[in-house]
């Protein structure tokens, strides 16, 4: 195990807090833009459901879009407080697509914010949706300046390295750098995909407990069609993805695999399940399917794909971690892929509102898509170690030199206040949908008591 | 080229903390005066006059942190592992702050009065210690082969724990005059004695800091007390002292907005004197604007994008501004 010092601690800070705020802007992606949906839904078809799912959503997005900010303003200044080599060898190439980010994505949604829920009745109809829009274009481009910062530290380029100091060279191949698309297509279907099983069981849970309203119909039934659309393509996305990695980082993928030795030279079994061993350099009490790995990765009966000892020690990622995490998210995109396609099958036979059974496994499926997303991400970033910018600087030379005692309290702090800010904050957006959606009167004279602020 | 892209930059992000100071400068002053307060009502109704647009002010701090990562990164670096601990406890303070807002009326009942006392607790100490930071940082930073080469601790000093208070106060002066602005009846005479207080308190902190920071140093000394700047560098705190003798007057008379804008000169003027105290450096006292530059080719990719956006930027936020422009009535807004 790892000794505990403060570079351990450091590790351990940044982990923590990055997986507690990737679950902000995710819902926050996925729901600013299922808003933006509903609000131009009812000014097409003046249906008052999507209204009143407009008001209900809006309420628990407030709550997860402000736990999002003040999380990710922790996320920014981190690089300076604790990581001081990777602040100085980096910061010319993160610190600019950061900046870009703030500039054109946390203004614009800062700054329609307020009119999405305080302007209901300040603005015109339009104005307001246009308002809402804005705030939905905004996710998407942060998505697209983070995980473009994101990519260039997995797949570097466009850079030369002068006096220890990353010089930037070409900055469109800085931005699209190798992994971009992958990561960023992946990412955002992440949040949409997993928003869609926040929604779908938000809606199965009141149709469970006996609220048949067409607005909890419509909840579900959206939520649905939305995983058919997004949870094959992002199935298809992540091979790619793992086609990528396999070509730029093979000690990831050897690791994910707990694939160690290709001295037979024989083709790669898949392993569905085993213990990988990082002393003994092999996977115990494993569980495999002949040549399924090799085709896989390689598109071949014969190839086989890298091991870990092909890579000296100090340069393999813990595969014992990150075997596990990729085999928990590739789990749940399984029972999600199940999942809609069930809903499919039982929307033709017009028992989708009704399948007690079906319905319980929307709700227990809710958070699986904020869980994939965790899981996902461990496998990526714990896969690039011991690398902070893969094959530039190793994360040891990325740490600030605080003492073990600072550091522990700091984590302590932030452990004891995240899990009771944010825990709060979980228990409230859950309080909200449990409430359900409250629905529209039909007419705006009849509901004097939301004025303005939604 | 004419131009020079490290001061470009130096100037981007002293604009970007200016607009922070000035703007979320008055949402920290809000919360901090929320236990002023007589009621429920009053509350929402200060809680409402910032509820719109206190993201949008906060994020020109990202701006400010981002901007100085990209075009300093080496000042990013030393100047954030020096204040590790206060600027830690800063973002502490903002989440309770920042999540307040929603939370003071999305939690259960009995949970609603905590979240008040953590929104001002939250402002009081968010503003304290970026005071005491701004504080130490005029007081200088040891820097030895591109890292800081001081202690954990060399930031708490009696200076920087005043500058602390100085800013706690300033912000409430932003805060109270904001909301003089924005309320009515009761609440806004009980805020007007406040903020005329709080200019008394203002003028005072402003002197002890304009004397406190020449006799530390002799650079900033001779900066200030030496020919020829002496003869042009007295218009800054003589133009300080008649903005708050203007906002007192427009207090006592109910010109709110002169109010409002006077105080927030008074406070850019001191922010003004610091820069001066310290330019061309941005890690005093030894470390200039070009000794930490990024290379050109960053700053230069950033630059773009900054001169192209900010226009944008503060074009919609002032319309936002302009939606929720007025008072705020009491009983408006939340359910």
């Amino acid at each position: 195990m790892h000794e505990i010092d403060a570079f351990f601690l450091a590790r351990v800070q940044f982990a923590f807090t990055v997986s507690f705020h990737i679950i902000f802007p995710a819902i926050t992606i996925g729901l600013a833009s299922y808003l933006a949906v509903l609000e131009g839904l009812w000014l097409k078809t003046r249906n008052p459901d999507y209204k009143s799912l407009y008001f209900f959503w809006s309420k628990i997005f407030a709550v997860n879009f402000g736990m999002g900010v003040v999380s990710g303003i922790v996320m920014a200044y981190q690089f300076g407080t604790n990581w001081q080599g990777f602040s100085q060898f980096a910061g010319s190439v993160t610190g600019p697509l950061l900046t870009y980010e703030v500039l054109t994505a946390f203004f614009l949604e800062a700054g329609f914010l307020g009119v999405m829920l305080f302007g209901w009745h300040k603005v015109g109809e339009k104005l307001h949706f246009f308002a809402t829009s804005m705030v939905a274009l905004g996710t998407f481009i942060s998505t697209f300046w983070i995980l473009a910062s994101n990519s260039w530290m997995h797949t570097p380029q466009g850079v030369e390295i002068v006096n220890g100091q990353v010089i930037p060279v070409d900055w469109l191949d800085v931005i699209f750098n190798p992994s971009f698309p992958y990561r960023l297509t992946h990412m955002t279907l992440a949040a949409y995909v997993s928003t869609a099983l926040l929604v779908g069981a938000v809606g199965a849970w009141h149709l469970l407990r006996g609220n048949q309203s067409t607005a909890n119909r419509k909840m579900l039934s959206m939520a649905m069609w939305m995983l058919l659309l997004t949870v094959p393509v992002q199935t298809l996305i992540g091979d790619l993805h793992g086609l990528n990695t396999l070509q730029y980082q093979p000690a990831k993928i050897a690791a994910i695999e707990g694939h160690w030795d290709n001295s037979s030279g024989e083709p790669t079994p898949l392993i569905l399940f085993g213990m990988p061993n990082e002393d003994k350099e092999e996977t115990q009490y494993k569980i495999e399917i002949p040549y399924l790995a090799s085709l896989i990765l390689n598109h071949s009966l014969e190839k086989p794909i890298p091991a870990l000892k092909d890579f000296p020690k100090e340069e393999r990622p813990p595969s014992a971690v990150i075997f596990w995490s990729f085999r928990i998210m590739v789990m749940l995109g399984m029972l999600m892929l199940l999942q809609a396609f069930v809903a499919l099958v039982l929307r033709k036979g017009r028992k989708l509102y009704q399948s007690g059974l079906f319905l319980k496994f929307a709700v227990a499926m809710g958070p699986s898509g904020l869980i994939a997303i965790l899981a996902g991400w461990f496998t990526t970033e714990i896969g690039r170690q011991p690398w902070t910018v893969y094959g530039l600087q190793k994360t040891a030379d990325a740490v600030s030199a605080h003492s073990t005692l600072q550091m522990s309290v700091s984590l302590m702090l932030f452990i004891v206040i995240y899990c009771a800010v944010f825990g709060a904050g979980y228990f409230y957006m859950l309080v909200q949908m449990r409430q359900g959606v409250v629905p529209d009167a039909g007419s705006e004279h009849e509901v004097p008591v939301i004025s303005g602020r939604l | 080229m004419g131009f020079d892209l490290s001061i470009l930059w130096f100037v981007i992000i002293v604009f970007s903390v200016v607009m922070y100071v000035a703007m979320d400068g008055f949402d920290l002053g809000v919360g901090m005066l929320l236990p002023f307060a007589a009621d429920r009502d009053e509350r929402d109704v200060m809680v409402n006059s910032v509820a719109p647009v206190w993201d949008g002010n906060e994020t020109w701090i990202v701006l400010g942190g981002a901007g100085l990562m990209g075009a300093f990164p080496l000042a990013y670096s030393v100047v954030l592992d020096a204040f590790a601990i206060p600027a830690t406890l800063m973002l502490l303070a903002l989440i309770f702050r920042g999540v307040a807002f929603e939370f003071r009326v999305r939690a259960l009942d009995s949970h609603q009065d905590f979240w008040e006392k953590a929104l001002a607790g939250g402002s009081l100490l968010a503003s304290f210690f970026q005071g005491v930071m701004a504080g130490a940082l005029v007081q200088g930073l040891p820097v030895m082969d591109a890292h800081y080469a001081g202690t954990n601790f060399d930031w708490l000093t009696p200076f920087s724990v005043f500058c602390g208070i100085g800013l706690v106060v300033a912000y409430l002066l932003l805060g109270s005059t904001w909301l003089v602005l924005k309320s009515e009846g009761a609440l806004q005479e009980r805020l007007r004695a406040f903020a005329q207080k709080a200019l008394i308190f203002m003028a005072v902190i402003l002197f002890f800091v304009s004397v406190w920071t020449p006799i530390q140093s002799n650079i900033i000394a001779s900066r200030w007390f030496s020919a020829p700047n002496l003869y042009y560098l007295w218009l800054l705190p003589a133009g300080s002292l008649s903005m708050l003798i203007l906002a007192r007057y427009a207090l006592a008379r109910g010109h709110e907005h002169t109010g409002f804008v006077c105080s927030l000169g008074v406070i850019l003027s001191g922010f003004a004197g610091l820069g001066i105290s310290v330019w061309p450096n941005i890690i005093p006292p030894g470390v200039s604007i070009w000794e930490a530059a990024a290379p050109p080719q960053s700053q230069g990719f950033m630059l773009v994008g900054a001169l192209f956006i900010i226009p944008f930027i503060l074009g919609y936020s002032f319309w936002s501004y302009h939606v929720f422009s007025g008072k705020v009535k009491m009983g408006e807004g939340y359910h």
